[in-house]
Protein backbone atom coordinates (compact mmCIF):
# COMPACT_ATOMS: atom_id res chain seq x y z
CA UNK A 1 0.00 0.00 0.00
CA UNK A 2 1.99 3.36 -1.21
CA UNK A 3 1.83 6.36 1.94
CA UNK A 4 -1.35 8.00 0.64
CA UNK A 5 -3.40 5.06 -0.14
CA UNK A 6 -2.46 4.42 3.91
CA UNK A 7 -2.65 7.59 5.04
CA UNK A 8 -6.50 7.45 3.39
CA UNK A 9 -7.55 4.36 5.21
CA UNK A 10 -6.25 5.44 8.39
CA UNK A 11 -8.28 9.00 7.90
CA UNK A 12 -11.20 6.70 7.47
CA UNK A 13 -10.68 4.52 10.21
CA UNK A 14 -10.13 7.95 12.55
CA UNK A 15 -13.71 9.23 11.46
CA UNK A 16 -14.92 6.11 12.60
CA UNK A 17 -18.44 6.32 10.48
CA UNK A 18 -20.47 3.23 9.73
CA UNK A 19 -21.62 3.04 6.13
CA UNK A 20 -24.39 1.43 4.86
CA UNK A 21 -23.79 -1.25 2.20
CA UNK A 22 -25.87 0.21 -0.43
CA UNK A 23 -25.43 1.04 -4.44
CA UNK A 24 -26.89 2.39 -7.31
CA UNK A 25 -30.22 1.73 -7.23
CA UNK A 26 -31.18 1.75 -3.76
CA UNK A 27 -33.56 4.61 -2.38
CA UNK A 28 -31.48 6.51 0.30
CA UNK A 29 -32.37 8.82 3.24
CA UNK A 30 -29.19 11.34 3.79
CA UNK A 31 -29.16 13.23 6.88
CA UNK A 32 -26.76 16.13 6.17
CA UNK A 33 -25.86 18.49 8.59
CA UNK A 34 -27.00 22.01 8.23
CA UNK A 35 -25.62 25.33 10.24
CA UNK A 36 -27.94 28.39 9.72
CA UNK A 37 -26.52 30.71 11.39
CA UNK A 38 -25.39 29.23 15.03
CA UNK A 39 -27.69 26.93 14.65
CA UNK A 40 -27.42 23.85 13.22
CA UNK A 41 -29.83 21.15 12.17
CA UNK A 42 -30.01 17.77 10.45
CA UNK A 43 -31.68 17.95 6.92
CA UNK A 44 -33.18 14.61 5.27
CA UNK A 45 -32.52 14.09 1.65
CA UNK A 46 -34.41 11.00 0.20
CA UNK A 47 -34.02 9.81 -3.49
CA UNK A 48 -32.61 7.00 -5.21
CA UNK A 49 -28.14 6.62 -5.64
CA UNK A 50 -27.69 6.36 -9.08
CA UNK A 51 -24.43 6.35 -8.76
CA UNK A 52 -21.36 5.41 -6.68
CA UNK A 53 -17.62 7.55 -7.58
CA UNK A 54 -14.16 6.60 -5.49
CA UNK A 55 -14.40 3.06 -4.89
CA UNK A 56 -12.76 2.73 -1.23
CA UNK A 57 -10.71 6.26 -1.50
CA UNK A 58 -11.54 8.91 0.89
CA UNK A 59 -12.64 10.72 -1.80
CA UNK A 60 -15.78 8.17 -2.57
CA UNK A 61 -18.72 10.60 -3.43
CA UNK A 62 -22.81 9.27 -4.40
CA UNK A 63 -25.14 10.85 -6.64
CA UNK A 64 -28.66 10.41 -4.85
CA UNK A 65 -31.52 12.13 -7.28
CA UNK A 66 -35.00 12.98 -6.52
CA UNK A 67 -38.08 14.62 -7.86
CA UNK A 68 -38.33 17.65 -5.79
CA UNK A 69 -41.43 19.71 -7.20
CA UNK A 70 -42.01 18.27 -10.36
CA UNK A 71 -37.97 19.41 -10.75
CA UNK A 72 -35.18 16.41 -11.22
CA UNK A 73 -32.93 17.27 -8.67
CA UNK A 74 -29.18 15.56 -8.03
CA UNK A 75 -27.24 16.03 -5.30
CA UNK A 76 -23.44 14.59 -4.59
CA UNK A 77 -22.20 13.56 -1.43
CA UNK A 78 -18.77 13.08 -0.26
CA UNK A 79 -19.20 9.53 1.31
CA UNK A 80 -17.09 10.42 3.99
CA UNK A 81 -18.14 13.75 5.13
CA UNK A 82 -18.30 15.18 8.77
CA UNK A 83 -21.53 16.84 7.43
CA UNK A 84 -23.20 13.52 6.86
CA UNK A 85 -25.10 12.20 10.11
CA UNK A 86 -26.21 9.40 8.76
CA UNK A 87 -27.37 7.49 6.03
CA UNK A 88 -30.13 5.47 5.81
CA UNK A 89 -31.62 2.56 2.88
CA UNK A 90 -35.07 2.86 2.53
CA UNK A 91 -35.16 0.35 -0.61
CA UNK A 92 -33.56 -2.04 -2.24
CA UNK A 93 -33.47 -1.58 -6.22
CA UNK A 94 -32.36 -4.07 -9.01
CA UNK A 95 -30.77 -2.58 -11.13
CA UNK A 96 -28.05 -3.97 -14.17
CA UNK A 97 -25.98 -0.65 -14.11
CA UNK A 98 -23.54 0.94 -11.88
CA UNK A 99 -24.50 4.44 -13.24
CA UNK A 100 -28.00 5.21 -13.73
CA UNK A 101 -27.76 8.15 -15.36
CA UNK A 102 -30.75 6.86 -17.94
CA UNK A 103 -33.02 8.09 -15.59
CA UNK A 104 -32.55 11.71 -16.62
CA UNK A 105 -34.40 11.25 -19.01
CA UNK A 106 -37.03 9.15 -17.93
CA UNK A 107 -40.01 10.39 -16.05
CA UNK A 108 -42.89 8.62 -14.00
CA UNK A 109 -43.65 5.14 -14.63
CA UNK A 110 -40.71 4.45 -16.97
CA UNK A 111 -38.26 6.00 -13.63
CA UNK A 112 -39.72 3.09 -11.59
CA UNK A 113 -37.13 0.72 -10.01
CA UNK A 114 -38.15 -2.33 -8.89
CA UNK A 115 -37.37 -3.80 -5.74
CA UNK A 116 -34.73 -6.22 -4.95
CA UNK A 117 -36.61 -8.49 -2.64
CA UNK A 118 -33.35 -10.99 -2.93
CA UNK A 119 -30.44 -8.69 -1.01
CA UNK A 120 -28.79 -10.70 1.00
CA UNK A 121 -26.35 -8.27 3.81
CA UNK A 122 -22.95 -9.23 3.27
CA UNK A 123 -21.75 -11.37 6.11
CA UNK A 124 -19.36 -8.80 8.17
CA UNK B 1 16.44 33.20 6.96
CA UNK B 2 16.21 29.75 7.79
CA UNK B 3 17.24 27.00 5.81
CA UNK B 4 14.04 25.35 3.81
CA UNK B 5 13.95 22.04 2.86
CA UNK B 6 13.90 19.27 0.19
CA UNK B 7 10.87 17.43 0.05
CA UNK B 8 9.41 14.50 -2.34
CA UNK B 9 6.21 14.99 -3.53
CA UNK B 10 4.05 11.93 -2.66
CA UNK B 11 0.33 12.94 -4.11
CA UNK B 12 -2.82 14.59 -3.16
CA UNK B 13 -5.25 13.80 -0.96
CA UNK B 14 -8.46 15.38 1.13
CA UNK B 15 -8.82 16.20 4.67
CA UNK B 16 -12.02 16.04 6.43
CA UNK B 17 -12.26 18.73 9.29
CA UNK B 18 -14.44 18.20 12.37
CA UNK B 19 -16.25 21.87 11.13
CA UNK B 20 -17.73 19.48 7.91
CA UNK B 21 -15.03 21.25 6.09
CA UNK B 22 -12.98 19.26 3.18
CA UNK B 23 -9.83 20.33 2.43
CA UNK B 24 -7.22 19.74 -0.46
CA UNK B 25 -3.69 18.66 0.61
CA UNK B 26 -0.49 17.42 -1.27
CA UNK B 27 1.54 15.21 1.19
CA UNK B 28 5.50 16.15 0.95
CA UNK B 29 7.91 13.58 2.01
CA UNK B 30 11.28 14.26 3.74
CA UNK B 31 13.06 11.15 3.85
CA UNK B 32 16.67 11.37 5.59
CA UNK B 33 17.30 15.20 5.35
CA UNK B 34 20.19 16.24 6.11
CA UNK B 35 23.16 18.88 6.19
CA UNK B 36 25.78 17.61 3.76
CA UNK B 37 27.81 21.11 3.74
CA UNK B 38 28.09 24.09 4.66
CA UNK B 39 29.15 27.72 2.99
CA UNK B 40 30.47 30.38 5.26
CA UNK B 41 31.54 33.60 4.59
CA UNK B 42 35.09 33.38 5.39
CA UNK B 43 35.20 30.23 2.68
CA UNK B 44 32.44 31.35 0.22
CA UNK B 45 31.54 34.43 0.68
CA UNK B 46 28.19 33.81 1.68
CA UNK B 47 26.69 31.45 4.11
CA UNK B 48 24.32 28.78 3.06
CA UNK B 49 23.91 25.39 3.78
CA UNK B 50 23.47 22.44 1.48
CA UNK B 51 21.16 19.52 2.30
CA UNK B 52 20.95 16.31 1.28
CA UNK B 53 17.61 13.68 0.48
CA UNK B 54 16.60 10.82 -0.05
CA UNK B 55 18.62 7.76 -0.48
CA UNK B 56 21.13 7.35 -3.79
CA UNK B 57 23.15 3.64 -4.08
CA UNK B 58 26.63 3.86 -3.23
CA UNK B 59 27.70 2.39 -6.58
CA UNK B 60 25.68 4.74 -8.86
CA UNK B 61 27.10 8.13 -7.27
CA UNK B 62 29.80 9.40 -8.83
CA UNK B 63 32.98 9.20 -7.20
CA UNK B 64 33.72 12.96 -6.53
CA UNK B 65 29.85 13.32 -4.95
CA UNK B 66 30.85 10.02 -2.89
CA UNK B 67 34.25 11.87 -1.87
CA UNK B 68 31.72 14.99 -0.59
CA UNK B 69 29.36 12.87 1.42
CA UNK B 70 31.97 11.01 2.86
CA UNK B 71 33.60 14.09 4.28
CA UNK B 72 30.29 15.38 5.87
CA UNK B 73 29.64 11.31 7.00
CA UNK B 74 26.31 10.69 5.57
CA UNK B 75 25.16 8.43 3.70
CA UNK B 76 25.15 9.14 -0.80
CA UNK B 77 21.63 11.59 -1.13
CA UNK B 78 19.50 11.22 -4.28
CA UNK B 79 19.00 15.33 -3.86
CA UNK B 80 21.11 17.71 -3.28
CA UNK B 81 20.20 21.76 -2.46
CA UNK B 82 21.43 24.74 -1.15
CA UNK B 83 19.75 27.23 1.48
CA UNK B 84 20.69 30.62 1.66
CA UNK B 85 20.89 31.29 5.54
CA UNK B 86 21.65 33.80 8.33
CA UNK B 87 24.52 33.74 10.52
CA UNK B 88 22.00 32.89 13.62
CA UNK B 89 20.03 30.00 11.56
CA UNK B 90 23.75 27.90 10.45
CA UNK B 91 23.32 24.36 11.09
CA UNK B 92 25.77 21.82 11.70
CA UNK B 93 27.08 19.03 9.40
CA UNK B 94 25.32 15.98 9.47
CA UNK B 95 22.56 17.16 11.13
CA UNK B 96 18.74 15.44 10.05
CA UNK B 97 15.66 18.19 9.97
CA UNK B 98 12.44 16.69 10.97
CA UNK B 99 9.07 17.99 9.91
CA UNK B 100 8.45 19.56 12.46
CA UNK B 101 10.57 22.46 10.79
CA UNK B 102 7.28 24.41 10.09
CA UNK B 103 4.10 24.34 12.10
CA UNK B 104 0.11 23.92 11.19
CA UNK B 105 -1.30 27.13 9.80
CA UNK B 106 2.09 28.30 8.57
CA UNK B 107 2.67 29.85 5.32
CA UNK B 108 5.36 28.17 2.98
CA UNK B 109 6.13 29.07 -1.17
CA UNK B 110 7.09 25.62 -2.92
CA UNK B 111 9.48 25.15 -5.87
CA UNK B 112 9.19 22.36 -8.07
CA UNK B 113 9.64 21.71 -11.65
CA UNK B 114 6.22 21.34 -13.37
CA UNK B 115 5.21 18.96 -15.05
CA UNK B 116 6.35 18.99 -19.07
CA UNK B 117 3.53 19.22 -21.45
CA UNK B 118 6.14 19.26 -24.69
CA UNK B 119 5.61 21.57 -27.64
CA UNK B 120 2.26 23.25 -26.95
CA UNK B 121 0.16 25.78 -29.36
CA UNK B 122 0.11 29.86 -28.32
CA UNK B 123 -4.25 28.96 -26.95
CA UNK B 124 -2.89 26.30 -24.33
CA UNK B 125 0.37 28.06 -23.72
CA UNK B 126 -0.16 31.77 -23.58
CA UNK B 127 -4.10 31.41 -22.92
CA UNK B 128 -4.85 33.14 -26.38
CA UNK B 129 -7.96 32.74 -28.01
CA UNK B 130 -7.70 31.46 -31.43
CA UNK B 131 -9.51 32.31 -34.04
CA UNK B 132 -13.31 32.18 -34.79
CA UNK B 133 -14.92 29.23 -35.21
CA UNK B 134 -16.92 30.45 -38.45
CA UNK B 135 -17.06 33.88 -40.42
CA UNK B 136 -14.08 32.25 -43.32
CA UNK B 137 -11.88 31.17 -40.55
CA UNK B 138 -10.37 27.74 -42.19
CA UNK B 139 -8.03 25.29 -40.78
CA UNK B 140 -6.92 27.57 -38.71
CA UNK B 141 -8.86 27.81 -35.39
CA UNK B 142 -6.25 27.46 -32.79
CA UNK B 143 -3.63 29.59 -34.80
CA UNK B 144 -2.06 32.62 -32.73
CA UNK B 145 -2.86 34.80 -35.96
CA UNK B 146 -0.89 37.78 -36.74
CA UNK B 147 2.54 38.37 -35.35
CA UNK B 148 3.26 41.73 -35.71
CA UNK B 149 2.91 45.04 -37.89
CA UNK B 150 3.42 45.69 -41.27
CA UNK B 151 6.89 47.03 -43.48
CA UNK B 152 7.69 48.86 -40.54
CA UNK B 153 8.75 47.62 -38.29
CA UNK B 154 9.34 45.00 -40.69
CA UNK B 155 9.80 42.20 -38.06
CA UNK B 156 8.48 40.22 -35.58
CA UNK B 157 9.27 41.89 -31.70
CA UNK B 158 11.52 39.88 -29.83
CA UNK B 159 9.90 37.84 -26.65
CA UNK B 160 6.63 37.56 -29.11
CA UNK B 161 4.43 34.96 -27.23
CA UNK B 162 4.00 31.82 -30.00
CA UNK B 163 3.73 28.09 -29.67
CA UNK B 164 6.75 26.43 -27.97
CA UNK B 165 8.14 24.04 -25.41
CA UNK B 166 6.04 24.26 -22.23
CA UNK B 167 6.08 22.74 -19.18
CA UNK B 168 9.47 21.44 -17.32
CA UNK B 169 10.74 23.79 -15.92
CA UNK B 170 11.36 25.34 -12.34
CA UNK B 171 8.07 27.25 -10.91
CA UNK B 172 7.43 28.54 -7.44
CA UNK B 173 3.95 28.70 -6.21
CA UNK B 174 3.55 31.05 -3.28
CA UNK B 175 1.99 31.18 0.02
CA UNK B 176 0.68 27.65 0.82
CA UNK B 177 -0.72 26.91 3.72
CA UNK B 178 0.97 23.80 5.82
CA UNK B 179 -2.26 22.07 6.98
CA UNK B 180 -0.84 19.38 8.88
CA UNK B 181 2.96 17.68 10.06
CA UNK B 182 4.12 14.09 11.16
CA UNK B 183 7.25 14.16 12.37
CA UNK B 184 7.69 10.56 12.76
CA UNK B 185 7.27 10.06 9.06
CA UNK B 186 8.33 12.89 7.96
CA UNK B 187 5.23 14.60 6.37
CA UNK B 188 3.97 17.94 5.56
CA UNK B 189 0.15 17.98 4.32
CA UNK B 190 0.46 21.44 2.59
CA UNK B 191 -3.59 23.21 1.39
CA UNK B 192 -3.58 23.09 -2.78
CA UNK B 193 -1.64 21.73 -5.13
CA UNK B 194 2.43 21.94 -5.81
CA UNK B 195 4.10 22.22 -9.06
CA UNK B 196 5.86 18.96 -10.56
CA UNK B 197 4.45 15.11 -10.66
CA UNK B 198 4.40 12.84 -8.19
CA UNK B 199 7.19 11.66 -6.52
CA UNK B 200 9.07 15.13 -8.01
CA UNK B 201 11.82 16.72 -5.63
CA UNK B 202 10.48 19.76 -4.26
CA UNK B 203 11.80 22.53 -2.04
CA UNK B 204 9.74 24.31 0.45
CA UNK B 205 10.79 28.00 2.05
CA UNK B 206 9.24 30.28 4.35
CA UNK B 207 6.73 32.67 2.71
CA UNK B 208 8.58 35.64 1.33
CA UNK B 209 6.08 37.80 1.18
CA UNK B 210 4.56 36.89 4.63
CA UNK B 211 6.34 37.82 7.85
CA UNK B 212 8.00 35.39 9.49
CA UNK B 213 6.11 33.78 12.70
CA UNK B 214 7.52 34.03 16.06
CA UNK B 215 6.97 30.06 17.06
CA UNK B 216 8.95 29.18 14.20
CA UNK B 217 12.06 26.63 15.36
CA UNK B 218 15.59 28.75 14.76
CA UNK B 219 17.60 27.46 13.36
CA UNK B 220 15.74 24.32 12.38
CA UNK B 221 14.00 21.68 13.66
CA UNK B 222 16.53 18.92 13.93
CA UNK B 223 16.15 15.13 14.92
CA UNK B 224 19.07 15.45 17.49
CA UNK B 225 17.33 18.13 19.40
CA UNK B 226 14.14 16.31 19.36
CA UNK B 227 15.54 13.27 20.86
CA UNK B 228 17.73 15.38 23.38
CA UNK B 229 14.02 17.12 24.23
CA UNK B 230 12.94 13.93 24.25
CA UNK B 231 15.55 11.99 26.74
CA UNK B 232 15.46 14.88 29.26
CA UNK B 233 11.53 14.75 29.21
CA UNK B 234 11.91 10.88 29.47
CA UNK B 235 14.62 11.57 32.42
CA UNK B 236 12.09 14.11 34.17
CA UNK B 237 9.23 11.85 33.66
CA UNK B 238 11.95 9.40 35.44
CA UNK B 239 12.88 11.77 37.87
CA UNK B 240 9.47 12.71 38.58
CA UNK B 241 8.20 8.41 39.34
CA UNK B 242 11.00 8.38 41.48
CA UNK B 243 10.29 10.98 43.58
CA UNK B 244 6.60 9.65 43.92
CA UNK B 245 7.76 6.20 44.63
CA UNK B 246 9.77 7.53 47.27
CA UNK B 247 6.98 9.55 48.43
CA UNK B 248 5.05 6.42 48.21
CA UNK B 249 7.18 4.69 50.22
CA UNK B 250 7.01 6.86 53.24
CA UNK B 251 3.35 7.52 52.90
CA UNK B 252 3.44 3.24 53.20
CA UNK B 253 6.09 2.92 55.67
CA UNK B 254 4.39 5.99 58.07
CA UNK B 255 1.05 3.75 57.42
CA UNK B 256 2.74 0.94 58.10
CA UNK B 257 3.90 2.33 61.37
CA UNK B 258 0.58 4.37 62.60
CA UNK B 259 -0.80 0.19 61.70
CA UNK B 260 1.94 -1.43 64.17
CA UNK B 261 1.48 1.29 66.81
CA UNK B 262 -2.44 0.73 66.62
CA UNK B 263 -2.34 -2.98 66.49
CA UNK B 264 0.20 -3.02 69.77
CA UNK B 265 -1.98 -0.82 71.38
CA UNK B 266 -4.87 -3.31 71.23
CA UNK B 267 -2.64 -5.50 72.21
CA UNK B 268 -1.81 -3.99 75.43
CA UNK B 269 -5.56 -3.21 75.72
CA UNK B 270 -6.38 -6.93 75.26
CA UNK B 271 -3.83 -8.15 77.72
CA UNK B 272 -5.11 -5.71 79.88
CA UNK B 273 -8.75 -6.84 79.35
CA UNK B 274 -6.86 -10.44 79.65
CA UNK B 275 -9.43 -11.72 82.64
CA UNK B 276 -12.37 -11.23 80.75
CA UNK B 277 -13.18 -14.92 79.29
CA UNK B 278 -15.83 -14.19 77.00
CA UNK B 279 -13.11 -12.32 74.79
CA UNK B 280 -10.51 -14.67 75.31
CA UNK B 281 -10.28 -16.16 71.66
CA UNK B 282 -10.70 -12.82 69.69
CA UNK B 283 -7.94 -11.50 72.01
CA UNK B 284 -5.69 -13.90 70.99
CA UNK B 285 -5.83 -13.39 67.01
CA UNK B 286 -5.45 -9.51 68.24
CA UNK B 287 -2.30 -10.40 70.18
CA UNK B 288 -0.60 -12.91 67.09
CA UNK B 289 -1.54 -10.16 64.74
CA UNK B 290 0.73 -7.47 66.84
CA UNK B 291 3.42 -10.03 67.00
CA UNK B 292 3.50 -10.30 63.20
CA UNK B 293 3.46 -7.03 61.97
Amino acid sequence: MNLIAQLEAEQIAALGKTIPDFKAGDTVRVGFKVTEGSRSRIQNYEGVCIARQGGATISASFTVRKISFGEGVERVFPLYSTNIDSIDVVRRGKVRRAKLYYLRTRRGKSARISEDTTYKPKSE
Amino acid sequence: MRSGIIAKKLGMTRLFLEDGKQVPVTVLHMDNLQVVAQRTADKDGYTAVQLGAGTAKAKRTSAAMRGHFAKASVEPKRKVAEFRVTDDCMIDVGEEITADHYFPGQFVDIAGTSIGKGFAGAMKRHNFGGLRASHGVSVSHRSHGSTGQCQDPGKVFKGKKMAGHLGAVRVTTQNLQVIRTDADRGLIMVKGAVPGSKGGWVTVKDAVKKPVPDSVIIPAALRSAAKAAREAAEAAAAAAAAEAAAAEEARLAAQAAEQDALEAKAAEEALNAGNEPAEGADEGTKKSEGGEA
